[in-house]
């Protein structure tokens, strides 16, 4: 009973391949025409921002565009003080174009010389671990990447490690029987670490690659919940296993709670890189600019929309040319 | 360390005891604080600076309550400018005249629709009403199952069929009257508001089935983007309110604010927790403090009253709105809390605790700790910790097995919850609705219960 509707194709993804071409992954993120049209900017800013020479305003109006993309008041000051710095100094010239443009280079010098690079072990199989709050887009994460994994050649065991979601088990099948991955689960409300530890056994007896596993949505507040994901990445770190990537699934609307979060989860199994998921709504996933100049965790990757090839590699560019919307 | 806005205040404004007036520049100041406060509260930027305004206009006008510290007086009438937004009068369920009543819920992917469908239909049926829910998300790979799940769970049927979303929600209401359920919960897949396909087809959801309640499911964490996707619905739909959905977590839920204010809806439910049971009717009053990074005093005072024993509490609840609260009537109250069941709900709304804190008490292992500590205190020291020197922390530490710094933490950190109890308290007094009014003019709230 499950109707899988395809959306009409509305001027979505025409740079990846047709479905059948499963050989050659996108190497052009398409990242940057999809944010194009949703990106109406803060019309009165930009007026301003344009309007002449550069002023206060124009810094204030600055402001108001990083803060409006959830960028935070720290970051922004942070920002906009080297930009200063950069104006003063002669480094950006002071009309609103250069001021745009040195914003931009502002932003995306902060990713520089970053290995974002999805890790893998020495030998086989990987683990990587998806963690964060309901409702982000964890499973939908792992069902593109076991997509995308297979696609490339990998043999992929993907473990239903949210135990406690009703029909979370399904709801992975149907992405893991879509590419041909092989699904461990475990029973409803069963212990997640056995799942992961069961989904690593089995990729291991088998050869497989990569176990992709999944977790239950959890706030960062209920310690009780935390302590379980602490047990799941010390199980899934039992030899075999070799956890090589804990993956925190940021969605691309969260708001300044998503740099407790990322600290939070940090401090309790450690963060080796973000997803930032739902770029293709209106929020600018600015907060994970905040997250990075707080933590440094690097940006990996960026979901676009629901279907499998809706999953990109992070780009500092498109990133910073999508943020200031201009 | 944690340092609410309250501190933050008392700061500028210790020098103000006895003056007539607020200076422009210290309400300036002030107003800064406040801005800030609201921004990492994710309140959207164009509402913030209209509350400032407006925050500003009452203000400078003010004469100084010779009772209040002037912090607390700017603080009294933010309080209200968010109370007001937040919405004065709670949204009231009403049915319609002809069964069944229709309630749509939309929004974002991940906002937790499917969860509140379930958890509303669980709140029909305690109100003594016989709901349907109707699986219109046809998206998500066994979002179906995942309601029918949580129909059973609360008793309520669930219908779906493998068609289109128009025609199961219009097929759903046909069941409800064929069978004689009177509510209808539609649930719908997450969508973002700029694509238009899908826009076009909620809203052909909301022609085939005519509801009497449109809501905007919005997660509590979400930033400044909530007004754009709001303004989005709403000129597709439109909407009657929203349900404010994780509230159990810390995020300060300013999105709230920015949705009411934008849209002119009220915030109609909030879900507070993973439980079917975790979910009520919005209590604006509680919200402001929130959002400002205040905590909320006022629910857990009634939340206790709810489920705790009478006398015993009601004593403290007095002691609390009094601003007289001491570790005693901490350990207390800890006690009663381990009988409430799941804590954090309850903790959520304790202001300006740390997350350590918070976390101790959500805890069960910690509260035992905590207990212990105030247990190995002679009731001198629980009533007043300032007494509590180098060789009776020791005592303490040794009786309760814990370490000096431990109780000194623990003793701190009571300290600040008590400052922050009695600031909210005094705000208490200025509502209406079973409280000693201290303001003029009308109603910002309803009588509470």
């Amino acid at each position: 009973m499950r109707v899988r509707r395809h959306r009409s194709d509305d001027g979505r993804a025409p740079a990846t391949p047709a479905p059948g071409d499963a050989s050659a992954p996108p190497d052009r993120p398409v990242l940057a025409g999809r944010l194009g049209r949703n990106r109406p900017g803060l019309a009165g800013g930009l007026a301003r921002l344009f309007a002449g020479k550069v002023d206060e305003t124009t810094f204030e109006a600055l402001e108001d565009l990083l803060v409006a993309a959830d960028v935070g008041l720290a970051s922004t000051g942070r920002i906009l003080a080297a930009l200063r710095d950069a104006v003063r100094t002669g480094a950006v010239a002071p009309t609103p174009e250069a001021l745009v443009a040195g914003l931009r280079a502002e932003i995306v010098a902060g990713f520089a010389g970053e290995d974002r690079s999805l890790q893998r072990a020495a030998a086989p199989p990987s683990v990587w671990l998806l963690v964060g709050v309901n409702g982000v887009g964890k499973t939908t994460t792992v069902g593109k990447l076991a997509a995308r994994e297979s696609a490339d050649g990998r043999r992929v065991v993907v473990a239903a490690g949210d135990t406690f979601r009703a029909a979370a088990g399904d709801q992975l099948a149907s992405w893991a029987e879509r590419c041909g991955a092989t699904l461990v689960r475990g029973a409803d409300g069963a212990d997640p670490s056995s799942v992961v530890f069961d989904a690593v056994e089995h990729a291991t007896a088998r050869g497989a690659d990569l176990v992709l596993a999944d977790s239950a949505g959890r706030l960062h507040t209920k310690t009780n919940l935390m302590d379980e994901l602490r047990k799941v990445r010390r199980v899934a770190d039992r030899p075999p296993g070799r956890v090589s990537e804990v993956l925190l699934v940021i969605d691309a609307t969260t708001g300044q709670n998503g740099l407790a979060q990322a600290r939070e989860v940090t401090n309790t199994v450690g963060v080796t890189g973000i997803v930032l998921t739902k770029l293709d709504g209106t929020a600018k996933g600015g907060i994970v600019l905040a997250i990075h100049d707080e933590l440094g965790l690097p940006i990996k990757l960026v979901g676009i929309g629901e279907g499998p090839d809706d999953l990109v590699a992070f780009d500092p560019d498109d990133f910073a040319a999508a943020l200031t919307g201009v | 360390m944690f340092e609410s806005l309250t501190d933050r205040f008392d700061e500028i404004f210790t020098r103000l005891r006895g003056r007539g007036r607020l200076s422009e520049a210290d309400l300036s100041a002030a107003l800064r604080e406040i801005r800030v406060a609201l921004l990492e509260g994710d309140v959207n930027l164009e509402v913030v600076r209209e509350l400032v305004e407006s925050i500003r206009a009452r203000a400078s006008l003010a004469e100084l309550d010779k009772s209040l510290t002037p912090a607390q007086q700017v603080i009294k009438i933010v309080n209200e400018e968010l109370t007001a937004i937040l919405g004065g009068e709670p949204l009231r369920i009403t049915y319609a005249p002809k069964p069944p009543t229709v309630v749509l819920l939309v929004g974002l992917q991940g906002s937790g629709k499917t969860s509140a469908a379930a958890k509303l239909a669980r709140w029909f049926v305690e109100q003594g009403r016989h709901p349907l829910l109707v699986a219109a998300d046809l998206q998500r790979p066994a979002a179906v199952e995942q309601l029918r799940v949580l129909g059973r769970q609360v008793g309520a049927a669930v219908f779906s069929e493998s068609t289109d979303p128009v025609s199961v929600a219009r097929s759903g209401v046909a069941e409800a009257i064929r069978v004689g359920r009177d509510v209808v919960v539609i649930d719908t897949a997450g969508r973002v508001s700029v694509d238009t396909g899908l826009m076009d087809e909620v809203a052909a959801v909301a022609r085939a089935t005519s509801p009497r309640y449109t809501f905007l499911v919005l997660d509590a964490m979400t930033g400044q983007d909530a007004v754009a996707t709001a303004v989005a619905f709403h000129g597709a739909l439109p909407l009657d309110g929203a349900i404010l959905t994780k509230l159990d977590g810390d995020a300060r839920g300013g999105a709230a604010l920015s949705v009411a204010k934008v849209v002119g809806r009220p915030i109609a439910f909030v879900s507070t927790g993973e439980r079917p049971a975790d979910f009520e009717t919005f209590r604006p009053d509680r919200m402001a403090g929130r959002i400002l990074g205040m905590g909320d005093v006022l629910s857990l005072v009634e939340r206790a009253e709810q489920s705790l024993d009478g006398d015993a509490t009601g004593r403290t609840m007095e002691r609390i709105r009094r601003g007289r609260f001491t570790l005693e009537d901490f350990h207390e109250q800890l006690q009663q809390m381990k009988r409430l069941g799941p804590l954090s709900g309850i903790v959520g709304m304790l202001p300006g605790l740390p997350k350590e804190m918070r976390n101790a008490a959500v805890d069960e292992g910690s509260i035992t700790r905590i207990e212990a500590v105030i247990r190995s205190m002679t009731p001198g020291e629980r009533n007043d910790p300032a007494i509590i020197n180098g060789s009776r922390r020791t005592r303490i530490a040794t009786g309760s097995g814990t370490r000096p710094a431990d109780v000194n933490d623990l003793v701190n950190r009571f300290k600040e919850m008590q400052k922050l109890m009695r600031s909210s308290g005094m705000m208490a007094q200025a509502h209406p609705g079973g409280r000693r009014q201290k303001r003029k003019g009308g109603r910002v709230t309803p009588a509470s219960r």
